[in-house]
């Protein structure tokens, strides 16, 4: 059977496997909606979390960015998996003993304000937003690769889908689905992983080939890879800090993305699905285990890819390249303007002849050719598309394209790479709804339910929310067609406003006693303006980067340190928080202990 | 109720409040050693070492943060859960509380 076959198969058969389970769990009040009822046991939910958790970003951009980028790619391993430690110690158990379903919620309270409750509505839409369109982005280049339509086509097929399971099922439906979704993209990920190690250096571990010899060359891999780097000018795959990730931009995604990961709304709601505070923290290592699984295989598959997309593209002509170069070049994420000779060269210099198209149309690609074999001819009219794209930032394949590739590159079966295909889109699908079902809570609960209508029915509530979620979904497919950069780019975007925005006023209104009102309220606007405009400024308005150098992926930090600021250099000025919020802290200072146990029925209700 | 048995129930609840904060003190400073410390800030030097193959520096970026960050909440998860069955004990001494 060819891949297209297969794909068809596997996506079909998971797909129904999904909204089987979505079906089977679905639910017909608020709690289970959001909640799943606190019915989840601990593992199935860290497994849940994990699929969660691990989005298209992680799935298929990550170890395509670690492909490319050699030790800088490891700062995205480490801040997600840095910033799960973070969310799990810092805030998690407390947001769980308080008991309500959102962030904004617990913002609203612990601040006694409505107008926090807005802003951190605003701040949980607009971070969720950011991260549904990266995963958007990503179904659409899975779709445009092995259904061979546009990858405009392919989002809106994503859309479709994602839009019935997460109105159908709610959290409970979601929750299984991502447990059996965790099961997919765990085994695309690694089956091929194997493969590939066993194949290059004999070793059944992609981790420890990722430090062995090649097979039949006598060196390490890593040790050879850059060796080829150093021969064709790309810089050294190994050595830290090379050209623009010097260490203070590390430094800074790093750690974006690690307070990012605490402050991101889909993943906190998790904690609430267990049943009891010692099963959440069970739950938080399950699913740190699950997500590790993938994690460190990443880098592995990058360095193999790496070496393996060398190998076969560079010095090749025409006759001798692979298929899936040419599976890949239909869909614009990989172009070869050759310089004439016939042969292909891949390099980090001038000399270099691959490139993606990003996001010029296809009619401006197709101009640019046009133009590049005039200019090959001796046509005056014509131009070298080299350095056209060159001077576009294009240079090189397209980063997302690398782990959906690999499978294709070292020659696995074709079974293998349609699984592949399977896996990315239930890393892609799982994430996304999960964010939908927060986007669609924010809204129908926070601002409808809480500011709008206070006497609003169970039945009115959910229909809310499921409006919500259409609207919403709409919104990310034409955010995926329209992508402001690479599918973890957007991510970490995302990621540093979070940062920015919640992280700082949730460990202060967990941790401080004193910090009031006005103060984190002005904070929380502080730090996510500053990060939205340094990010619009720098990706749109070309603005150098002039806060010390940082670019806008690890901006997110400076905005986290200036909400900081604001928010303690205000609170001596204005009033500690009354009684009443003062007992609130206390209460969820002891997670599980002398105060009212958890009681959601209570706390969604009464008040 | 008595002013003795508030002051005692007031103290255990400050007892294991502060007990938690210094344990998530210490595993959050092997966090950032870890992470930000071996995985960053002395990554260029510690690339002068390698494991199995792999610089040392690069090794903590990609493989060894990840470990140690799961190693950290299973020692928090089990450390915490055994905190909170000490808490309600003593509560359950002090006596009356509803946990």
């Amino acid at each position: 059977m060819s891949v297209q076959t297969w794909t068809f198969l596997f996506v079909g058969v998971t797909f129904g496997l999904y909204l089987v389970i979505a079906w089977l769990a679905r639910v017909s009040d608020t709690k289970g909606f959001y909640v799943a009822g606190q019915g989840i046991p601990a593992a199935a939910n860290g497994m849940a979390t994990a699929a969660d958790w691990m989005s298209a970003a992680s799935f298929i951009s990550m170890a395509g960015i670690i492909s490319t980028l050699g030790y800088a790619g490891g700062m995205y391993l480490m801040g997600w998996t840095g910033g799960y430690v973070l969310l799990a110690l810092l805030l998690a158990p407390y947001l769980r003993k308080f008991g309500h379903f959102t962030v904004p919620d617990f913002i609203g309270d612990r601040y006694h304000s409505n107008t926090a409750r807005i802003v951190a509505v605003v701040c949980a839409i607009f971070v969720s937003f950011t991260y549904v369109a990266g995963q958007m982005r990503g179904v659409g280049i899975v779709f445009s690769r092995f259904l061979e339509v546009d990858v405009n086509v392919g989002v809106y097929i994503g859309v479709a889908i994602v839009f019935v399971y997460a109105t159908l099922g709610g959290m409970k439906g979601i929750t299984w689905t991502q447990v059996a979704q965790y099961w997919v993209l765990i085994t695309a990920f690694l089956t091929p992983a194997i493969a590939i190690s066993l194949q290059y250096t004999g070793a059944a571990i992609p981790q420890i080939g990722l430090g062995s010899e090649l097979i039949g060359e006598g060196t390490a891999l890593l040790e050879k890879l850059n060796q080829i780097h150093a021969d064709l000018g790309f810089a050294s795959y190994t050595e830290p800090f090379i050209g623009n990730w010097d260490k203070l931009n590390v430094f800074c995604v790093v750690l974006a993305l690690m307070a990012g990961t605490a402050g991101l709304p889909h993943v906190i709601v998790r904690f609430y699905t267990v049943k009891n505070v010692a099963a959440a923290r069970w739950s938080a290592f399950w699913a740190l285990l699950f997500i590790a699984f993938l994690y460190l295989t990443a880098p592995a598959i990058g360095a193999f890819a790496r070496y393996a997309m060398l190998d076969s593209l560079h010095g090749k002509t025409e006759a001798e390249l692979p298929e899936w170069f040419h599976s890949w070049e239909q869909t614009g994420l990989i172009l070869w303007l050759d310089d004439g000779d016939g042969t292909l060269s891949y390099t980090g210099t001038d000399t270099n002849e691959i490139f993606r198209s990003g996001n010029l149309g296809t009619g401006h690609v197709a101009q640019i050719k046009e133009d590049h074999v005039r200019w090959l001819s001796g046509d005056a009219a014509g131009r070298d598309g080299r350095a056209v794209l060159r001077q576009a930032g294009l240079s090189g394949p397209d980063r997302d394209i690398i782990v959906l590739a690999t499978p294709e590159m070292a020659g696995l079966a074709a079974w293998i790479i349609a699984f592949v295909a399977a896996g990315g889109l239930a890393a892609a699908l799982s994430t996304a709804s999960g964010l939908l079902l927060v986007i669609s809570s924010s809204v129908a609960h926070d601002l409808y339910f809480r500011i709008v209508n206070n006497d609003a029915t169970e039945g009115q509530r959910l229909l809310v929310g499921r409006a919500v979620i259409g609207v919403a979904v709409i919104i990310a497919g034409i955010l995926g067609i329209y992508p402001p950069g690479f599918v973890s780019q957007v991510v970490a975007f995302a990621f540093g406003l979070a940062a920015a925005s919640f992280f700082p006023v949730i460990v202060l209104g967990i941790f401080s006693r004193r910090v009031g009102t006005v103060p984190a309220v002005a904070g929380m606007i502080v730090g996510i303006g500053f990060t939205a405009m340094y990010i619009l400024g720098s990706v749109y308005g070309g603005w150098s980067h002039w806060a010390f150098g940082i670019g806008p992926q690890g901006i997110g930090v400076v905005g986290m340190a200036l909400n900081f600021a604001v928010t303690l250099s205000l609170t001596p000025f204005f009033p500690a928080p009354d009684q009443s919020i003062q007992e609130l802290i206390l209460s969820i200072r002891e997670p599980e202990g002398a105060g009212p146990g958890l009681n959601i029925d209570r706390s969604a209700e009464a008040d | 109720m008595s002013n003795s048995y508030d002051k005692r129930l007031k103290e255990a609840i400050n007892r294991y409040w502060k007990r938690n904060v210094t344990i998530m003190a210490i595993l959050l400073f092997f966090w950032a050693l870890a992470g930000l410390g071996a995985g960053v800030l002395f990554a260029d030097s510690l690339n002068a070492w390698s494991l199995g193959g792999i610089p040392l520096g690069f090794w903590f970026a990609q493989q060894g943060s990840i470990i140690v960050f799961v190693v950290l909440i299973l020692i928090y998860a089990i450390l915490l859960n055994r905190l909170d069955r000490k808490h309600h004990e003593e509560l359950a001494a002090i006596g009356g509380t509803e946990a």
